[in-house]
């Protein structure tokens, strides 16, 4: 005979999840719009910029090039692995390594294409301020790789 | 409340539905001056949204989890105020693990700050995603090994540089 106790506890278990299943699906549900606007502004992106655009950018000065490898990044979107080939290449257009390594960082820490997502959803200052400190920091990021991989070697 | 979250005004609440709509306008400008290049546009969209699907699916879980197992003083002694160590470690950890395009983790990180994760935490989380662990020998083909291992551990100290400027700010904001 089943205990009606323990009947109440397992349907308020049941009742729980489902509740917990609800708020997961309202939750994803109110932030589809601006993943939609996203997915559609990167497929934009991937179609208009091309590589070679990119690689036309960059001027040879040392920190204008890290500036703007930085700033490329950032505007750039898409699947990491597409920074390195990008990246790869621009060292075989002679581009400095200060340059790229801001370029690959920038490329997964800052994303002007993700950032109404991000404003939406995290709250504008935050994504901001986020934003730009990762902007900074990516410059530092390759001042301090390049650096060092200099004085190693 | 974290100071930097926002309260969500009426506009606010309707932003992505705006932009949504900015981001379909934009389409149908490109179809009047370049049909082919809107056409091509649309059909990556497509590629990376059937792409994200797993993912999604993996996010709406983890959030069924978080609902229904982690309460927020769960969260709080992990990712809250009194974290320390342990909180800087498990974001950085995540952040690195985590996989997929970045937009799709957001909804998640709104649900875990709502239970009292820390804003550095959730910036910590999302700069050590720089490091993507699958495409580590991709990295080491294009810039070599030596390369990889000096940026590395610059992008984990750089995630809590970030974190850590975050919380000073909300801390003077308070």
């Amino acid at each position: 005979m089943i205990n009606p106790k323990q009947k109440g506890i397992s349907d308020e278990k049941t009742k729980s999840i489902v509740m917990s299943f609800y708020h997961a699906i309202k939750s994803l549900g109110t932030a589809l719009p601006t993943l939609l606007g996203v997915v559609l502004l990167l497929g934009l992106f991937l179609t208009l910029v091309s590589k070679q655009f990119i690689a036309s950018v960059f001027t040879g000065e040392l920190f204008r090039d890290t500036v703007i490898g930085s700033a490329m990044g950032s505007i750039a979107a898409g699947n990491a692995v597409n920074s390195y080939i990008i990246g790869g290449e621009l060292m075989k257009e002679g581009v400095s390594l200060f340059a790229i390594t801001a370029f690959i960082v920038t490329w997964v820490t800052v994303s002007i294409v993700q950032f109404p997502a991000e404003a939406a959803i995290l709250g504008k200052r935050f994504a901001v301020i986020r934003n730009s400190l990762s902007f900074f920091l990516a410059i530092l990021v390759s001042i301090a790789t390049v650096t060092t991989l200099i004085l190693i070697r | 409340m974290e100071i930097l979250v926002e309260k969500k005004t009426k506009g606010g609440k309707y932003y992505g539905f705006y932009f949504l709509v900015a981001v379909i306008f934009l389409y149908f400008l490109l179809f009047f001056f370049d049909p082919e290049g809107a056409h091509n546009s649309l059909k990556v969209s497509g590629n990376i949204f059937i792409r994200i699907i797993p993912v999604l699916l993996l996010v709406i879980l983890f959030m069924v989890l978080i609902d229904y197992f982690l309460h927020p003083k769960t969260v709080a002694k992990y990712a809250g105020k009194e974290s320390g160590i342990k909180g800087w470690f498990f974001a950085i950890s995540a952040g690195i693990i985590s996989h997929g395009p970045i937009y799709v983790w957001y909804p998640l990180l709104k649900e875990l700050r709502d239970r009292g994760m820390r804003s550095g935490l959730i910036a910590a989380f999302l700069y050590s995603r720089a490091i993507k662990i699958p495409l580590l020998p991709l990295m080491v083909y294009y810039f070599g090994a030596l390369f990889v291992v000096v940026l590395l551990p610059y992008i984990v100290i750089a995630s809590l540089i970030e974190g850590e400027i975050i919380e000073i700010i909300e801390r003077r904001k308070r």
